[in-house]
């Protein structure tokens, strides 16, 4: 197998994007991509696009097709890759394993979701789609409800506050001020949010114990990545970024089938294939992005993924150890809760945002200083399909 | 010309008493304060500086709302409708949202528009539930009939309080009215009606002494922008 390496990134920002349908998007985000990847007159064997919901929302399918066709890439291979809202990093792990076999040298992965153009509550129904057909969608369960059932039953076994969880919301939104890319490009206010009596408007349940801003946004928007082996790779102008590792675990569809609903057993699976393929622990990574659809998954996964131990996630967030600046800082790009959540896109985005740290490609304010290994986490369903990258960024 | 007072009194409609609406500060979640005060007749021509750009934006509904609301705030000033009034939401003097309503008679309301000219910080909740604050708690009215233009209006109101559905007609046209009763009024109010009062004298001078307005490119930018939420 070949060592795989990641030449060029896109993405574009995320929000609501009336004027533009989803092909738009994805060949935006896949122009940026190609281009950054400087290829020349070399040209993508195959391309991968990571989407959950076309065929629901759009009444669109085969997109794949689609996009090679408007990036004139003819005769490229072309797949989609759905797998919920870990689509995203669903579509590059194939791409790496096609690279990886020696079957293509450049592959393009893109990953889109346009969510926007349906009202809130039909894009909460089209996500809710991934839950059991039998024992819980026709039962009302949405992912706001299973987030909140997890966070109570977390919050008495490991002591996690909502003071924990709001240090989570104020460093995403606080991150994701300062990110152009991001779709809540706004800060929040722990007095507006949390202390003022006013918050109980500002800030409501959504769904028991978890807040209004404890959730992510729904977006619309599109990340790529091109790929290409490793020794191809240092030919090229830009340092590239090795995926050192990666993971990928499932676990039981219904989370009442699981022994502990607290235990996150395909995160933890997902990560320690990643990480022992890296030849690394978690102690080796500079900056992370988590899959943090809802404030308590990325306290939650950062103990599953082993940077804290169960019932210290909470606690490392509140004294600022995943900030910007800290020992292990933690969705720098504001992460889903700011970035927002496309979710087909949101696998990639992860990458795309660790890519440009390892680069040292970002602005001073945003920049993890001297930053050479990356992870990521993109979670599907409610933790039963979960994929896990490790990066490191090549000297030349 | 000068108006003609003696056939302004045959045109213009009568006017039920209406107690003055307290200013009130609600913190936002970005923190700023939003300061919620009754609008004079004087104010339009103020307000509608930034109506007017809303009107020329389809997203959500807000051409036919900005357009109705210019209208109706233009009747008001002219004494061409019977008992309305206006309340304004104001951060930093700048004019982030406005919402009008009026007394169809002493024990009825007839709420009219609610625009948000920030987005994203729920000023549209905050002014709407300031209407219906004046309707129930300082004009004691019994109900308040509502419609929305929009499905964020319809999630705002008939949803989240939530509304009485009728078979009423409302003034403005559309769907059959929702009600809103004191019952529900009270029963809502803990999770939706909030503000501190007295103000603090300097927010609200501040307020008073001018109506700022952000330019056309900027209100459109919030509203029907990539981060128009």
């Amino acid at each position: 197998m070949r060592d795989v390496a990641i030449i060029g990134v896109g993405m574009i920002p995320f929000g609501r994007r009336d004027e533009d349908s989803l092909l738009d998007m994805l060949a935006y985000a896949s122009l940026k991509a190609l281009d950054d990847a400087g290829l020349g007159d070399k040209s993508v064997s195959a391309v991968y696009v990571g989407n959950m919901g076309a065929g629901i929302i759009q009444h669109q399918t085969s997109i794949a097709s689609a996009l090679v066709d408007r990036l004139s890439l003819l005769p490229a291979a072309a797949d989609v890759v759905e797998n919920g809202p870990a689509s995203g990093a669903s579509a590059i792990k194939n791409g790496l394993l096609a690279v990886a076999s020696g079957y293509y040298d450049y592959v393009l992965v893109a990953g889109g979701e346009k969510m926007r153009e349906i009202t809130g509550w039909r894009a909460t129904d089209f996500v809710a789609t991934m839950t059991h057909p039998q024992v819980e969608y026709p039962y009302g369960i949405t992912l706001p409800g299973m987030a909140g059932m997890f966070t109570r039953l977390y919050m008495e076994k490991y002591g996690v506050t909502r003071e924990m969880l709001l240090a989570v919301t104020l460093k995403n939104q606080e991150m994701g001020a300062l990110n152009p890319y991001a779709h809540v490009e706004m800060s929040l206010d722990r007095e507006g949010i949390f202390d003022s009596p006013h918050a109980v408007v500002n800030n409501p349940v959504a769904a028991d114990p978890l807040h209004l801003y404890d959730l992510c946004p729904v977006s619309d928007g599109a990340a790529a990545v091109v790929l290409c082996p490793l020794e191809m790779a240092k030919k090229l102008s830009k340092p590239p970024v090795l995926i050192a590792g990666f993971g990928q675990a499932t676990d039981t569809h219904t989370l009442q089938e699981r022994d502990d609903p607290t235990d996150l057993k395909a995160v933890t699976l997902a990560a320690q294939q990643a990480f022992e393929m890296a030849k690394m622990k978690p102690s080796d990574i500079d900056v992370a992005e988590l899959h943090d659809a809802f404030t308590i998954l990325e306290i939650a996964e950062s103990e599953h993924v082993g940077f804290f131990k169960k019932g210290e996630g909470g606690k490392a967030a509140l004294a600022g150890k995943t900030r910007l600046g800290g020992p292990l800082p933690i969705n720098v790009s504001g992460g889903l809760k700011a970035r927002g959540h496309p979710v087909g896109a949101t696998g990639v985005a992860q990458v795309v945002d660790i890519v440009w740290q390892l680069r040292h490609e970002l602005p001073e304010n945003r920049q993890v200083k001297n930053a050479r290994t990356g992870f990521t986490i993109n979670f599907g369903g409610f933790g039963n399909n979960i994929v896990s990258f490790v990066l490191k960024r090549v000297e030349l | 010309m000068p108006l003609d007072m003696e056939l302004e009194a045959v045109l213009r409609p009568m006017q039920y008493p209406m107690p003055p609406y307290p200013p009130k500060v609600i913190t936002l979640a970005n923190g700023k304060k939003m300061v919620v005060r009754q609008a004079k007749r004087e104010d339009v021509p103020a307000i509608l500086k930034s109506v007017h750009p809303c009107i020329f934006i389809e997203r959500d509904y807000y051409d036919i709302v900005s357009a109705r609301l210019y209208g109706e705030l233009l009747a008001w000033k002219r004494y061409r409708v019977k008992s309305e009034f206006c309340l304004i939401g104001q951060v930093d003097g700048y004019l982030v949202g406005v919402v009008n309503s009026r007394m169809e008679n002493e024990k009825v309301g007839m709420s009219y528009h609610t625009l948000a000219i920030d987005r994203g910080l729920r000023i549209g909740s905050h002014l709407f539930a300031a209407k219906m604050e004046y309707h129930m708690e300082y004009l004691n009215q019994e109900e308040v009939l509502i419609v929305a233009e929009s499905p964020i209006g319809f999630r705002r109101w008939m949803i989240e309080y939530p509304l009485e559905k009728t078979n009423i007609p409302h003034e403005l046209g559309g769907g059959d009215s929702y009600r809103l009763t004191r019952e529900i009024y009270f029963k809502a109010k803990p999770r939706l009606v909030v503000g501190d009062r007295p103000v603090p004298p300097d927010l609200l001078a501040e307020a008073e002494a001018e109506i700022k307005f952000a330019d056309d490119d900027t209100i459109r930018e919030r509203i029907a922008g990539l981060k128009g939420r």
